[in-house]
């Protein structure tokens, strides 16, 4: 029998309880959030499960809700199960002052340099990293560029002198 | 003495006995701007540090201030050897969140359009790796017909590398004559073509001697490294995305998903080789198909998708609501609905997936690009370790990276 998104849903809230929640489907992909403290062990679950085998780490990135008070910063993790091949999203919330979350490099290698770039460009300090340091960016930077206080140019600006790429 | 006393070298540098030896990062032999610093021991590699980052260009903050339509010409300069895919990627995950329904003939032509840049992309990589084996004549040869190809796409869209061919919903025009003239002419011509350079390499003793058992992989480490595409198939898993989550209606087609079993550099030479076998059954398909649109049905080339579907030219001067689309969609005045969506194709180097977050503005909230080639060269270490540094060469080139992908 294939894996469906109903019994993805009723593992995880047998196992886990209260703790996961906000369970949506945008786009036929289930989505849902657990608290940052347990999103090992719900990856562990969701990879070690003999029926869920979520084994295959599609994408990690981070977005950034300035507005949210306490939960700002999100990662998300798309996980896909090759075998019944079926995707989920899952979301852990934190606050951007204390931005730790832990490492995923343990289950997947995949995760190493995706949370160097989530931690470049979104500052998420990811607990237990083997090689924390910035990837894209230069090492000297002292700010997480993605984070939506730091906006583009403003494109109509004269104040600035290029005459080279055709600007003032 | 005296002499020695201004020579400062690193601490330790004097009792090491291995050398470090800085790959980049502009060297002719890396085919793009990768660093890599190797420590040698004698010609084997004992550990490689990746640096990367050297064409970074911030493209997902600049998608965040710009419309749909303005992100396209932003994919094409994620992987450039074949763009197209790339830009139909972007097109598909914004028809996805916009629920467009594009019409068959539009989907066939869109498969043609990638599965020619599968080609570009599987024939600029497999000849690479001949050149970096010593084999010129192969990369030259096969050179002409991503040419043709490249003519293809120039008839269809005007530009020929960085393309930002097709709008959201079709193709901003039909394709003319000349674009399928020529496309007949590579359906002609090309199989020989790919025969001989396939009969080149195959069964060439110096070839064989240099890609078998250097770079292999296992398909548990490659499934736990996240590699798609080629270089996963080599391993011997069949993960394709036009297979398991068909978009641009591949399921109409019948193909094969080509699997190698040792995951090693001739293993992924000879997966894309027999991608490319595949892709030109599929274009064939899909080229029969369109052929059998007649009349009216031949001038489909877009879905009716009026608020993110720029106007015709024409009738931007004539007609009046084109007038109003035109501006609004020029200006980047329409709202895109609030949602996320992932949405994914199989590019010329694996799963490229575009995740996108719309809060209800005209501009995306966050958009990210799943990049192959960015999660599949974290493995490099893992693939050279203990191998002569000539092999790692090969291996970098086998990997399909292309630097502008890998940086975003």
């Amino acid at each position: 029998m294939s894996l469906t998104i109903e019994i993805v849903k009723q593992k995880l809230k047998s196992k886990f309880a209260e703790q996961v929640s906000a369970f949506t489907e945008p786009y036929g992909m289930l989505t849902f959030e657990a608290p940052k403290e347990i999103n090992l062990k719900v990856l562990n679950f969701l990879f070690d499960d003999e029926e869920l085998n979520f084994r295959f780490l599609t994408d990690l990135q981070a977005v950034h809700y300035p507005d949210q008070k306490g939960r700002e910063l999100v990662v998300v993790y798309h996980l896909h199960n090759l075998k019944d091949n079926l995707r989920i999203r899952f979301k852990v919330f934190t606050d951007i002052n204390t931005p730790d979350v832990y490492t995923a490099t343990g289950l997947f290698s995949a995760a190493n340099w995706m949370e160097r770039e989530t931690y470049d460009f979104y500052g998420v300090n990811f607990v237990g990293h083997p090689n924390l340091k910035r990837i894209l960016n230069v090492e000297e930077m002292d700010y997480f560029p993605m984070r939506k206080e730091f906006p583009l140019e403003d494109q109509t600006r004269i104040d600035k002198d290029d005459e080279m790429f055709g600007r003032g | 003495m005296k002499e020695h006393e201004h020579i400062r070298l690193p601490q330790g540098s004097i009792e090491k006995t291995t050398t470090t030896l800085n790959l980049g990062p502009t060297h002719p032999a890396t085919h793009g701007v990768f660093q890599n610093i190797l420590e040698l021991d004698g010609e084997r590699i004992v550990s490689a540090e990746q640096t990367i980052g050297y064409i970074h260009r911030a493209f997902e903050k600049l998608a965040e201030r710009r419309p749909l339509y303005q992100v396209t010409p932003l994919t094409d300069r994620l992987n450039y050897c074949s763009s197209p895919i790339n830009n139909m990627g972007w097109h598909l995950t914004c028809e996805k969140l916009l629920n467009i329904k594009t019409p068959k003939r539009v989907d066939y032509l869109r498969v043609i359009i990638m599965e020619l840049a599968r080609i570009a992309d599987h024939l600029i990589c497999n000849s690479i790796v001949g050149v970096d084996a010593g084999a010129y004549t192969g990369f030259l040869y096969v050179m002409q017909y991503r040419e043709l190809i490249y003519e293809i796409w120039e008839e269809v869209c005007g530009s020929r590398l960085t393309t930002t061919i097709g709008r959201i919903g079709g193709f901003e025009r039909n394709f003319n004559d000349i674009a399928f003239q020529k496309l007949e002419k590579f359906l002609k011509e090309y199989p020989n073509v790919l025969k001989e350079f396939i009969n080149l390499f195959e069964r060439n003793r110096i070839f064989i001697d240099r890609t078998q058992n250097t770079g292999g992989i296992s398909a548990e480490r490659a499934l736990n490294y996240g590699f798609t595409g080629p270089n996963l198939r080599a391993t011997g898993i069949d993960y394709d995305v036009r297979v398991h989550t068909p978009y641009s209606s591949y399921q109409d087609f019948d193909f094969k998903i080509p699997v190698g079993t040792t995951g090693d550099n001739y293993d992924r030479w000879q997966v894309r080789n027999e991608e490319m076998w595949q892709s030109l059954s599929i274009i064939e398909q899909a080229y029969r198909k369109v052929q059998e649109f007649k009349g009216a049905g031949a001038d489909v080339f877009h879905a009716d998708a009026p608020e993110y579907y720029l106007p015709e030219k024409e009738d931007v001067y004539t007609k009046m609501e084109a007038l109003i689309y035109h501006f609004k969609i020029v200006m980047g005045e329409i709202n895109i609905p609030v949602g996320e969506v992932y949405h994914s194709v199989e590019a010329g180097n694996g799963e490229l997936g575009f995740y996108l977050i719309s809060d209800g503005g005209r501009t995306p909230y966050r958009l990210h690009f799943r990049r192959p080639c960015f999660i599949y060269y974290q493995a490099f270490e893992e693939l050279t370790k203990g191998g002569m540094m000539s092999d790692a060469i090969m291996t970098m080139s086998s990997l399909n990276l292309i630097a502008g992908e890998m940086d975003a």
